[in-house]
């Protein structure tokens, strides 16, 4: 039973988090700022999630390659 | 959004998953037997229907808001990390997907399984197989309809969508017995991995509460700064590889001096 739910949830995260966690961090991260600043500051950032979606394909792109080049 | 770029993103989605059921498949059908592989086939597809008959109404019942928070950042780090891969795979530092391959590598391990009748299936083998890769890839172009078509309010677009890359492959699958392996199946989901990244993007933010600027047509921008970041992270990466192995071949080549020399 253990090992099914265990599978069961490695399957889930690997379909949707993948190889990289921090790039899912840093998406869900960057959704809870841009609410934060609608909502609270009354500031439309539709540009904040693009950068950090940019930010976070480098910055894994950057470590993925780190040291194989 | 019109419904022709929803049926044509959401095709070229399908498709690459498609093709990826449809090499497990016959690595099954051709080396096992067909009738296990079928059945394996059957089976998943009803866990699918199960699914899509669960999850679709509930998710129709979300308001728009929220389900754009929801879909859009899990569209987003979904296909972020395949973009991940694509650039990856582009740039030399992990290996392309080769369908032929790829078939060559399932089809050496199904010959190797022994063949052992379980739960009225002749060969488990061959069902576990094409079960898995159908219900694998098949989740995918679930989640791709689902989330596209409830986003856009147009489903049944979604739909067609799917259903024309399903059909087109298998067709095409039947007529060459063999992985679609001449398909550029790496660009294919190098294109769907910046199309499906702007529009979780788009989504997700639209979900946390900002207002796009020219509302729906800020994906026309949106898609081309996905393709050019990606692409300057391609060229990047490339130069990086080149020089890396430039300057590795400089130390190799000093040693070999060193080595040969006087």
């Amino acid at each position: 039973m253990m090992r099914a739910l265990k599978s069961f949830g490695a399957f889930w995260y690997d379909f949707v988090i993948g190889d990289d966690w921090q790039v899912a961090a840093l998406v869900v991260a960057a959704l809870a700022v841009t609410a934060l600043l609608v909502h609270v500051a009354r500031v439309n950032a539709w540009w904040l999630l693009p950068v950090c979606a940019f930010a976070a394909l480098v910055w894994s792109l950057r470590r993925a390659t780190a040291g194989k080049s | 959004m019109n419904a022709l770029p929803l049926v044509l993103t959401v095709f070229v989605a399908c498709a690459v998953e498609a093709i990826e059921a449809l090499t497990i498949v016959l690595a099954a059908g051709l080396t096992r037997q067909w009738r296990s592989t079928f059945q394996g086939m059957a089976a998943a597809l009803l866990v699918l229907a199960a699914i899509v008959g669960v999850l679709g109404p509930t998710i129709t019942l979300l308001p728009l808001t929220a389900l754009r928070l929801v879909v859009g950042a899990l569209l987003a780090i979904f296909r972020l990390q395949w973009l991940r891969k694509a650039i990856l795979r582009a740039t030399g530092h992990k290996a392309l997907h080769d369908e032929a391959s790829a078939y060559l590598r399932e089809v050496a391990a199904a010959k190797a399984a022994p063949e052992v009748a379980k739960r009225g299936v002749s060969d488990w083998y061959a069902f576990t197989l094409a079960f898995k890769g159908v219900l694998l890839e098949g989740l995918e172009v679930v989640f791709i309809v689902i989330t596209f078509g409830d986003n856009q309010r147009n489903l049944g677009a979604a739909v067609v969508g799917a259903a024309i890359a399903v059909v087109v492959v298998t067709v095409t699958g039947i007529a060459v017995r063999a992985p679609l392996a001449k398909v550029p199946e790496n660009a294919l989901k190098f294109l769907v991995g910046i199309m499906l990244t702007s529009f979780g993007t788009f989504w997700g933010a639209e979900g946390a509460g900002v207002r796009w600027p020219g509302n729906d047509a800020a994906l026309l921008v949106l898609v081309p700064v996905v393709a050019i970041v990606s692409l300057a992270c391609t060229a990047w990466l490339r130069r990086a590889r080149r020089s890396g192995g430039a300057a590795g071949s400089a130390v190799q080549a000093s040693v070999s001096e060193g080595v040969s020399g006087p």
